[in-house]
């Protein structure tokens, strides 16, 4: 509900946004073809390209089903109990992931899985002699569900968390359990988020690149984002690359079209408020399954991040504390995370409105497409190689020698982009219940434009909010940044600092880094989580008017 | 230009933002370099103090990740550079490097200069040199292999990790040192070989990573990388494996830019790398062999060292024009 200055409001911001992300966009890619050397593609690399465009779809296929498939029933454990001691540390956990660069996290699952590893370790007790290798395809799917199924499982929780006890109580006082309640009353609340995270994750998956390479096991396993790497640095064909970039995006987005893997929105009904005590759950030892289900995802994630803490407590961690470069690498490293989240959750907020005032049917072919355009850029942006978005500003900037502003401008850009589809992925359900629940008071009370806003739409949003922007902290946070590989003159970052550490012997230094990396993380996802708390209730977004 | 890395110069610019580096001197060069030569413990920051005591100058360091990222910012600044010197280039880049004509003939005396296989150019002067080896933890591995073809046939449960050919220098330099024993056997050789292969990273840190968690055994690398652990880390743990074939050689050179601002001092900073103010900081720092003479003797553990025979090169044009089809060949052998 939104009063015709408001609809006028929220459209002009969101074609706004548009024009932001396509220039951020196009303007590289087009220095980039114009720089780019004629690109002939021969038969034998055809056939090599066909190749690994048909792995890069395999395996993110793979690990989004996987990550997915355990992410639905893990959300619905988590949403069934929802008091039990280390519910809350367990779920921000399931965010420090997204916040170490792949190698780190590699690393730690090689301590769990390699071949020297806890598991192999076991099994050497039970009397197995020869380990298991997890090098290949069951490598990077450990790895990509390691990262991504607890990301699906955060994204979709929130769905089921909204629905109104009415539903749970209606739900216990028909007898209705088992399937008949997951298919009438859990899958269609989860229906939307399990089908954005999925797209999420296949974006994930389909750009990965370190992991892949790392537990591939060799050049069987190559994704598109290893070609358009090697094309832009070692062969230094921009046009290739750009080339490249296109055929990953159209694949990708051809599969999610296939798939409808782009959200589908759905009705979320009113409600009055109240606990989140679920009578058609049961106690005591009822609760085993579940217990099972949410103590095996909490190891499969946790225990990588130990491996993490452990290898990092063996470090000097006095020295790297008191080490001033770590400091300057820490407070650049949040100065970005922190102008990328600002960013990412200001274009977020400005397309999520737009879409919303285009509505589900948008009545006319422009409102059409603005929703429609709006729902691609929050998703698209993942897809484009951040290496080609930084070689092209790169070239406009005209190199970055002593300059320090626009490189960091440009990382903090490509940051935001690469942030958004998480950052609307959490604020758009929210967004649409938050409107649903208050739009018509605020129309009644005559609340409008700006002090509404203020007064009904960012209270009411403060959680969703908090936990999108430091998601784009986190992201940041963990990211090496495109730009590096073509210089960065004064820029220091935890990431990179982590990088020169392990490129010159020093291991146990990154291993020091990587932990100081993962507790930040951590931090910020404790911080998001006691704002919303302390800003009302978590789960009921609209509480305040009621 | 042997790593993967990343990293700044920040170190050197102390002061953020409006930092104008010391406005003291009225000369300044800027040496494009890769980012481990100038790191805290890189050799970047004492060449620096001891050049500048010389030349009355400012010599100031823009790090990029590797050599290969070198070459690809010149290329993106296409003449536009401030950089009077670019050094971190190795040989196989060189080729390449010419072809911008971006770079100008140097016009020094370069007899100081000594490396295995007597190279020399009017262009580039080599300033290090190392030899890519398989180092092996002597904890697992009691006899490790002591040729190339025994590394090829060996024990498929003793693992290697290495690094891939189409991202990282040192996998390039394994991928022409089994050419150049192999030659056109090479193809059978990698589809041995891959059995023995954990994984292929894509850049040196990650297979190093790898090796010093334990995961595998054996990792490719250089004959200098057991010296870091033995005077840094005081442990002899792990070693270089000796191969019999010979070793491939990896040198590596500075170039002078054409549109150097201040060309005299250019030339005067690449006269001064072939002294022993620059090569001192070289084996210590930058973790390989000098191309010049040292005013100091080597740490022993250098002299302990695996210092091959017979070393392998070839020309920056024979990499230049066959690169592609050897890693075409490599990637059909080792997906088979």
């Amino acid at each position: 509900m939104l009063t015709r200055t408001e609809h006028h409001a929220s459209r002009a911001g969101g074609v706004a946004a548009l024009m932001f992300i396509g220039l951020a966009l196009a303007a590289p890619v087009a220095v980039l073809v114009a720089q780019g050397t004629g690109s002939d593609v021969s038969a034998s690399q055809g056939a090599y390209l066909a190749r690994i465009t048909w792995f890069t779809l395999l395996q993110a296929g793979l690990s989004t089903l996987l990550s997915v498939g355990f992410a639905v029933p893990l959300a619905r454990s988590l949403a069934r109990r929802p008091s039990f001691w280390g519910r809350r540390w367990l779920i921000n956990l399931f965010a420090v992931p997204l916040g170490l660069p792949p190698l780190v996290a590699a690393l730690g699952l090689l301590e769990v899985w390699g071949r020297n590893g806890v598991a192999n370790q076991g099994l050497a007790l039970f009397g197995v002699e020869t380990p298991f290798s997890i090098y290949g395809l069951s490598g990077i799917l450990i790895a990509h569900v390691f990262f991504n199924m607890p990301l699906a499982a955060r994204l979709i929780l929130p769905g089921l968390e909204r629905l109104p006890p009415e539903y749970w109580k209606t739900a216990a006082n028909l007898g209705m359990s088992g399937f008949n309640l997951f298919r009438f009353v859990e899958w269609p609340a989860m229906r939307r988020s399990v089908g954005a995270a999925a797209g999420l994750v296949f974006m994930l998956c389909a750009t990965s690149f370190t992991l892949v390479l790392v537990l591939g096991g060799g050049p069987a396993a190559t994704t598109l984002e290893v070609a358009i790497y090697q094309a832009l640095r070692f062969d230094f064909d921009p046009g290739r690359a750009v080339l490249l970039s296109a055929i990953q995006i159209g694949l990708t987005l051809a599969v999610m079209l296939g798939l409808k893997l782009i959200s589908v929105p759905t009705e979320a009904g009113d409600t009055k408020g109240g606990g989140t005590d679920r009578p058609d759950v049961a106690r005591g030892w009822h609760a085993l399954p579940d217990a099972a289900l949410i103590g095996a995802a909490g190891v499969f994630v946790g225990a990588p991040l130990v491996a993490v803490v452990i290898s990092g407590l063996a470090a000097d961690l006095m020295r790297l504390l008191t080490d001033a470069l770590f400091w300057r690498a820490a407070a650049t490293s949040l100065l970005i995370g922190i102008a990328a989240a600002i960013v990412s959750v200001s274009l977020a907020s400005l397309m999520v409105r737009a879409r919303y005032s285009a509505g589900d049917q948008p009545q006319s072919r422009r409102l059409g497409l603005l929703s429609g355009m709006s729902g691609a850029a929050g998703s698209l942006t993942l897809l484009v190689p951040p290496v080609v978005l930084g070689a092209g500003w790169f070239l406009m900037l005209g190199g970055g020698a002593g300059q320090l502003l626009a490189p960091l401008a440009v990382i903090v850009l490509i940051n935001a982009l690469m942030a958004l589809p998480f950052v609307m992925r959490v604020i758009e359900p929210a967004h649409q219940s938050a409107m649903e629940r208050n739009g018509r008071l605020a129309l009644s009370l005559g609340i409008t434009g700006i002090n509404r806003i203020r007064q009904i739409d960012i209270p009411a949003m403060l959680v969703p909010l908090a936990t999108g922007f430091v998601f784009a902290v986190a992201l940041s946070l963990g990211d090496l940044g495109a730009i590096a590989l073509f210089g960065s003159d004064r820029i220091v970052t935890l990431p990179w600092l982590l990088y020169q550490k392990l490129g010159s012997y020093r291991t146990a230094d990154a291993a020091g880094l990587a932990l100081l990396l993962g507790v930040t993380t951590m931090a910020l996802m404790i911080i998001a989580d006691r704002l919303g708390n302390r800003s009302g209730s978590a789960l009921w977004p609209g509480k305040q008017l009621q | 230009m042997r790593r993967f890395r990343f990293i700044p110069m920040a170190l050197l610019a102390s002061l953020p933002l409006t930092a104008s580096p010391a406005a003291s001197a009225d000369k300044t060069l800027t040496v494009y370099t890769y980012e481990s030569f100038v790191a805290e413990w890189g050799p970047g920051p004492k060449i620096e103090a001891t050049f500048e005591a010389q030349c009355g100058c400012d010599l100031k360091w823009v790090g990029v990740s590797d050599g290969v990222a070198l070459l690809n910012r010149l290329k993106l600044e296409s003449g536009r550079s401030q950089a009077g010197i670019v050094l971190g280039l190795d040989t196989n880049l060189v080729s390449e490097a010419k072809a911008t004509g971006l770079f100008e003939a140097h016009g020094l005396d370069t007899s100081a200069v000594s490396v295995p296989g007597g190279y020399s150019d009017d262009v580039f002067i080599p300033y290090d040199y190392g030899h890519f080896a398989v180092i092996y933890d002597t904890e697992t591995i009691a006899n490790p292999p002591t040729s190339l073809k025994d590394l090829v046939e060996g024990d498929p449960n003793q693992k290697i990790v290495i690094q891939d050919p189409r991202t990282s220098t040192p996998g390039l330099g394994l991928l022409m040192w089994v050419k150049s024993v192999y030659g056109d056997d090479a193809a059978s050789a990698w589809e041995n070989l891959s059995k023995r292969v954990l994984t292929v990273t894509p850049g040196w840190s990650e297979a190093y990573g790898l090796f010093t968690s334990g995961e595998a055994p054996m990792v490719l690398s250089y004959t200098t990388s057991p010296a870091y652990h033995m005077v840094a880390e005081d442990t002899d743990r792990y070693q270089a494996a000796e191969f019999s074939e010979g070793h491939y050689l990896q040198i590596e050179v500075a170039g002078l830019l054409a549109n150097a601002p201040d060309k005299d001092l250019a030339r005067q900073f690449l006269a001064f790398m072939m002294t022993p103010g620059f090569q001192d900081e070289i084996p210590t720092n930058n973790w390989m062999l000098p191309a010049a003479q040292t005013s100091i003797d080597l740490p022993t553990a250098f002299s302990t060292l695996v210092s091959p025979d017979k070393t392998f090169l070839y020309s920056s044009d024979e990499v230049a024009e066959n690169r592609a089809a050897w890693i075409e060949e490599w990637l059909g052998a080792m997906s088979r």
